[in-house]
Order: structure tokens, then sequence, then C-alpha cells
């Protein structure tokens, strides 16, 4: 069997977290490649349910990252997202859904270097912790890889 | 019980109201909500322990406002819905006449809504001691073995969606899970789909949710459901001091306070 490569999807808000990304490749930092990431207008708009959506499909981490607070370009939504990502990482902790495969974080505009830095400790913790079986089978991944040739 | 009959009747009578939405005997040990629309229909009335099911939820039905004003029967937790109800615009003072039952079974009734809210204040919200100690349990345990224990628990779950019926605060006429553009919760009765739609409704209700547990007491496979909102009812008082249910709204997730405190982000 080869080496266990982690999946990680990145759900990022397009003003600060997008463009630092952007900055960390036109700076020419190295990051890991395991990582695919998707714009999203604010974090504010992150559903919860995106996040559920993307382990049933396979991913073994994922980092939600938005502007810091304060910073938000439509004034308060990462505001919001925040209290709701309280309550929802509490819960998924209480169903028992391993909230060290969640990573969240402010990154700005200007901080490139700290989003290679958020991607690569994230893709270490998900390479140590293994790739996320138990939602897999729940979600019946297996199979559906299987049948999909 | 009898003060509440007379005073039904009254009503029916007058033509202050057009129903009264009680409690009735109904098949077996069970009690079911009962539609009284004429005065001597009355005597159908009751009211004891077995009275589980949250009336509230009959308010924003369409049959049911077609009828006209309604005078609702309301234990604590359907007076705590109907608070929660008004303050998102569901109805005012001018279509609604309470017939509250207070913890002793004594009859008082509420004119105005305001008088409701601040009757509340004296019965906020408290997690019963057994449902704790449930809590606290599945606390101790590691996330594998909670991991477990949810999908063993939900596992029997045939989404009836008899929890979202009897859920007062159920009342969107799209339900995320009937959105299927994108598909949001996995549509056969297996793990996966159970697991997002029991997620999907805990958070839902996240900072609305008044714990009158009319959602476990509706399921036909007694499925320990309301825990989920049970924990976040917790988790609110934790982070955000608390919940009960006003009229001025700011409800916890559609509000922020700029200096929320979390500890994971980084």
């Amino acid at each position: 069997m080869s080496e266990f490569e982690p999946k990680v999807v990145a759900f990022v808000c397009n003003w600060c977290t997008y463009a630092g990304a952007d900055l960390t490749g036109t700076s020419r930092i190295k990051y890991a490649t395991n990582v695919r990431i998707v714009r999203f207008p604010c974090t504010g708009r992150i559903d919860y349910m995106l996040l559920m959506k993307s382990f049933a499909e396979g991913v073994d981490g994922i980092i939600v990252s938005g502007c810091h607070p304060n910073d938000c370009h439509y004034t308060s939504g990462n505001f919001q997202a925040r209290r709701r990502w309280i309550v929802f990482r509490n819960l998924c902790d209480f169903m028992g859904i391993d909230i060290r495969r969640i990573q969240f974080s402010w990154v700005s505009a200007a901080e490139g270097a700290k989003w290679a830095d958020v991607v690569n400790t994230t893709v270490t913790t998900i390479r140590e912790l293994g790739p996320y079986t138990d939602y897999k089978k729940v979600a019946n991944y297996f199979e559906k890889e299987v049948s999909h040739g | 019980m009898d003060e509440l009959k007379k005073r039904a009747k009254e009503l029916l009578e007058t033509g202050a109201v057009k129903v009264v939405i009680g409690y009735e005997q109904g098949t077996g040990n069970k009690t079911r909500a009962a539609f009284i629309q004429k005065p001597e229909e009355v005597s159908r009335l009751i009211f004891d322990s077995r009275c589980v099911l949250n009336l509230a939820v009959y308010l924003n039905k369409p049959e049911v406002k077609q009828i006209g004003k309604p005078a609702i029967v309301a234990p604590i937790p359907v007076l705590r819905a109907i608070i929660q109800l008004a303050s998102e615009n569901q109805f005012t003072d001018d279509n609604l006449l309470i017939l509250g039952i207070t913890p002793e079974s004594k009859f008082v009734e509420f004119n105005k809504l305001a008088d409701v809210e601040t009757y509340l204040d004296q019965h906020l919200i408290e997690i019963e001691a057994r449902d704790k100690e449930i809590l606290e349990k599945l606390d101790k345990m590691s996330v594998e073995e909670r991991w477990n224990f949810w999908v063993e628990e939900l596992s029997p779950c045939f989404k009836c969606y008899a929890c979202r019926a009897a859920c007062p605060m159920c009342y969107c006429h799209r339900c995320t899970v009937e959105m299927n553009q994108p598909q949001w919760i996995s549509v056969p009765s297996h793990q996966l789909g159970n697991i997002e739609w029991h997620f999907m409704r805990a958070m839902h209700l996240a900072g609305r949710c008044v714990d009158c547990n009319a959602c476990a007491n509706a399921c036909p496979i007694a499925i320990p459901l309301n825990l989920l909102t049970k924990k976040t009812l917790e988790e609110i008082k934790v982070s955000f001091g608390g919940y009960k249910p006003t009229l001025t709204g700011g409800h916890i997730m559609s509000t922020f306070k700029p200096n929320d405190k979390e500890n994971f982000i980084r």
C-alpha cells in the first residue's frame, strides 16, 4: 500500500484568505499540495453542511479560514461565522466527529506565510491521524470507490 | 382545570376566540391535541402529566389559522415556544389568547405576550438532572466511543420526520432535508443521512430550542435526539451566557458580540 496522502479541502473567504493564498504563491513560498481551495464570498457564507458534505465525499481534513475579526469586507460576516463555529464545533465533538480534523483560522491578505504554515501544520496533523475511515465507512465511501472503478 | 374549562366555554360563547386548542384523551393511555370550536364540547379538555405534546406547533398551521383567532392551553414549554415564535414574527397579541397553566397546574390567563415574557423570568430553562448526567457521561467518552454511540443510536432512524412535525420551531415551508439541488441530506434511511439529518436539525434549533422534549416524545423508536439540542443549550450557556426566549429578538445565532470568546481559531 502506498503512503497515505491526506485530502484536505479549504473553505476560504474571497477577501482575505484567498488573497492571502495568492500572496503565498506570488511570494514563491512552497506548501503542501494536499489542499483544495474553495473560494467563498465570506466566512459567513460557509454553511456547516458543506463541511459535513466534504467529509461524506471523502476528505480527511478541512480548513476554514477568513478575515480577522473587525476586518470583514461585509463588516460582520466573520463575527456571525465565529458564533456558528463555536456551536458547530461543540456539536461535532458531541456527535463524535473528530474536530482535530477541522482547522479554523484567520488569515489576512498580507499573511502569505501564515497561510503556508496553516496548510502545512494541518496536513501534518491529518497525516498523523491517518485517513478518516470512521466517517468514510458510514458514508459508504469505499463501496462507491469500487463501483466507480 | 374547571376554571380553564369555564373560561374556554365563555370565550367560545362570546365569540372572543373561534377555537380553543387544548389536550384531550386519545387512544390508549395517550393524550392528543383537541380543537374545540363549540362551547358544549369544552368538557373534552383535560390536563395532566401525560400532556407532553407542544401545542404551539399548531399555531402556524394554515388549517388552524383559517378557523380564526385561537386560544391555546399553554403549560410552561408551550409558553416558551410562543414567545420564541412571536420573536420570530410568527404572530402578535391580536391573533392569540393564552390560557396558561403553571407548574402547580393552576390556571393563569395572559392577555399580552409581554406578560408571558415577564412570567417566564421565574421559569428559566434548566436541563433536568437526569439528562445532565447522560450528557456528562457522553462527555467523558472518547471521540470514537461517542461516534459509535451515535451511529448505533441513530441507525434505526427511518427519517419519518415526526421530530420535525412535533417541533414548534420547525415551521419552514421548505426544509433543508427536502432540498435536492444540491442534496444536502442523503435520502436513504442509512447512517450517513441519519447523522446529517439529526446534526442539521440540532444546528437549526441552536439558540431557538425551548427544551420541551416534544421531538423525543414524538419519536416512534425513542431515539434520544433531544440530547443534541440539550447539548447546544449547554454550550450556549457556557459561551454566550445562556438563552431565554425574549420578544425583543436578538437571537443567539443571528447576533454576535465582537468579543465572543473561543480558543480554537488560529
